[in-house]
């Protein structure tokens, strides 16, 4: 590989300038290189499309449509209602992402600033948890929504996040701990009860965490799919990853159509990473670097 | 006075951790409803024959015994997944730590490549999927349209057994950002003190990434690669997707299986004991790595 880390600024010393400006051009090449092969899929999925059925399937491949057929997005769209799988997914999302801001934030509270006995305990049982593989746990969860007649309803899907995730509640927990706590005390003496705190203290200082945890909770929920399979089984209920699945499936295989529908499902996907790639970078930095 | 003092100390040590608790309650009573009482349940159910409709059987360790001794299945879904994980989490830790280095050497255009890389980690995976059967198309799929320019007969990929899983593995390396951007925050946050240190001592660069990068590196290294290996166990959305566990079960995933033989048969016992021998599994390897960190992981230097 080429230079790891990078050594002091030697670019003053003479003699190694030269090794140094052809290493750079070969970190450019294959930065540039490998840059390349990963937009390639994205590319060839929005050039097939666009493709109309007989370009498709020509060999050698057309690498450019040729005509462009916008035609395949709303017949494709419109083959299966994904307008509604939309709306369900979104529903779903937004209704994790409320629930997993709120209860995160609460307990992440508790764990970085509250004493109590007990307390290390329960952070060790927190981090164990979340290595906790959910096939383990799936089936008698499934058997519990199951008795309460929570099947084939989003609640099985939604209602879970309302109890906090470890991963979240960490990453919170961090945040918190990086706040001087002069704060919180001087409104604790001020006589202000503990919600007070929380919602005119603590709330605005720590809004950029809580943006990524909902960014981060979005983004599972809206690509999550063992979940909507397991729970949702009347198609009117489907996800949108749950209905591009049964469309593969079940449709003889017109690859214009799936490559549109799985533009679509990717979009909003994409539309939030490039509103938040600071944060994603900064949620898996967070909780990576400091496990 | 005193005493009064104390009792008023031990009054707010008392309101504090009753607060704690309120605080988390939320996470207390998830952990009960969705961890620890669907553990125990599950060690329960396994041991039952079970299908969820009709009268429930004790069937006693049965289950478990034909998990080790009379199910072929079991031991092909544990091959699979045992080969995948051992192949993908060592490429994604060589791979993801490749190009945070090649992004660390302070490239002008280091936050486009970081984005280009980085995006397709973050895509839905039944959509990545899809995209790639179509990418790993064995007449007109993009990657034996390119092997084809340069003369090479591409194989069969998702549809013949002897590729399938090679293909999946393929399929996964277009996800390694996610490994990239954390290695890089982690290079990022090494100290220049150190190889001004080591440029004045006379080290190349070679020395420097053997003796410092890669120590300083370790514990981020040691953290992913606990949760790689667990979340790399339990594949399932692109053995369901993309291969449906085929052709000839040479993509049966554990999980995979696990999913079958409790959505599809119904055997919830027998399910159970599935999962359970997978949390065990899981729970070996995450043990065997954590054993092994206090060899090889350094802490000291900047971060704790």
């Amino acid at each position: 590989m080429m230079a790891p880390g990078s050594l002091v600024d030697s670019s003053t010393r003479v003699g190694f300038s030269a090794r140094r400006q052809r290493l750079r051009i070969a970190s450019y090449a294959i930065a540039i290189g490998v840059a390349i092969l990963f937009l390639l899929p994205l590319y060839w999925m929005i050039s097939s499309s666009l493709k109309p059925e007989y370009q498709v399937l020509a060999s050698p491949p057309v690498w450019i449509p040729n005509p462009v057929r916008w035609a395949n997005y709303p017949e494709a769209l419109s083959y299966v209602p994904f307008g509604r799988y939309t709306l369900n997914t979104l529903s779903i999302s937004l209704l994790t992402v409320l629930g997993h801001v709120i209860s995160c934030t609460v307990v992440a509270y508790g764990f970085a600033r509250l004493r109590a006995p007990g307390k290390e305990a329960l952070f060790v049982v927190l981090l164990a948890t979340m290595m906790l593989p959910y096939p383990v746990t799936m089936i008698p969860i499934y058997i519990g929504f199951n008795t309460v007649g929570w099947i084939n309803t989003i609640l099985p899907l939604v209602v879970p996040a309302f109890f906090g995730s470890p991963f979240y509640i960490f990453l919170l927990r961090q945040f918190f701990l990086t706040i001087p706590p002069e704060l919180e005390d001087a409104a604790r003496i001020d006589g202000a009860s503990l919600l007070q705190t929380l919602w005119y203290v603590i709330l605005p200082t720590v809004s950029p965490a809580m943006a990524t945890v909902a960014v981060f909770s979005f983004q599972t929920s809206w690509n999550d799919f063992l979940q909507p399979l397991i729970y949702l089984h009347e198609q009117t209920k489907y996800t949108i990853s749950l209905g591009l699945s049964f469309f593969r499936s079940s449709y003889d295989v017109r690859w214009a159509y799936l490559m549109a529908v799985s533009f679509v499902t990717m979009l909003p996907i994409v539309i939030v990473f490039f509103l938040a790639q600071r944060m994603f970078i900064e949620g898996i930095t967070l909780t990576g670097m400091k496990g | 006075m005193k005493p009064i003092r104390t009792g008023k100390r031990l009054n707010l040590r008392r309101n504090e951790a009753i607060s704690f608790y309120l605080c988390i309650s939320p996470w207390l009573i998830g952990f009960v409803l969705f961890v620890l009482g669907p553990m125990l349940a599950s060690l329960a159910i396994s041991v039952l024959r079970w299908d969820l409709l009709g009268e429930a059987s004790f069937v006693g360790l049965r289950n478990y015994e034909r998990v080790f001794t009379r199910d072929p299945l079991v031991w092909q879904s544990l091959k699979v997944t045992t080969i995948y994980t051992a192949v993908y989490v060592p490429m994604e830790l060589v791979g993801g730590l490749a190009l945070a280095l090649l992004m660390n050497q302070k490239l002008r255009i280091e936050r486009l490549l970081r984005t280009v890389y980085y995006l397709p980690s973050v895509l839905p995976g039944v959509a990545f999927v899809v995209l790639w059967m179509w990418i790993l198309h064995p007449d007109v799929g993009l990657i034996n349209t390119l092997l084809s320019y340069v003369g090479i007969d591409g194989p069969r990929w998702l549809v013949d057994p002897d590729w399938a899983l090679t293909a999946l593995l393929l399929m996964s390396m277009w996800g390694l950002g996610r490994s990239m951007v954390i290695y890089l925050a982690s290079l990022q946050g090494i100290g220049r003190q150190y190889y001004e240190a080591a440029a004045i001592d006379g080290a190349n660069y070679w020395q420097a990434f053997w003796r410092i990068t890669i120590p300083m590196l370790t514990p981020t290294i040691y953290f992913n690669l606990v949760l790689s290996v667990i979340s790399t166990f339990q594949t399932f959305t692109s053995a369901y997707v993309g291969t449906d566990g085929g052709p000839l079960d040479s993509t049966l995933f554990y999980v995979l299986y696990l999913f079958r033989q409790a959505f599809q048969f119904f055997r919830m016992g027998y399910a159970s004991a599935l999962a359970w021998v997978l949390f065990v599994i899981i729970l070996g390897l995450t043990l065997m790595i954590v054993r092994s960190s206090r060899r090889w992981v350094f802490y000291g230097g900047e971060r704790e």
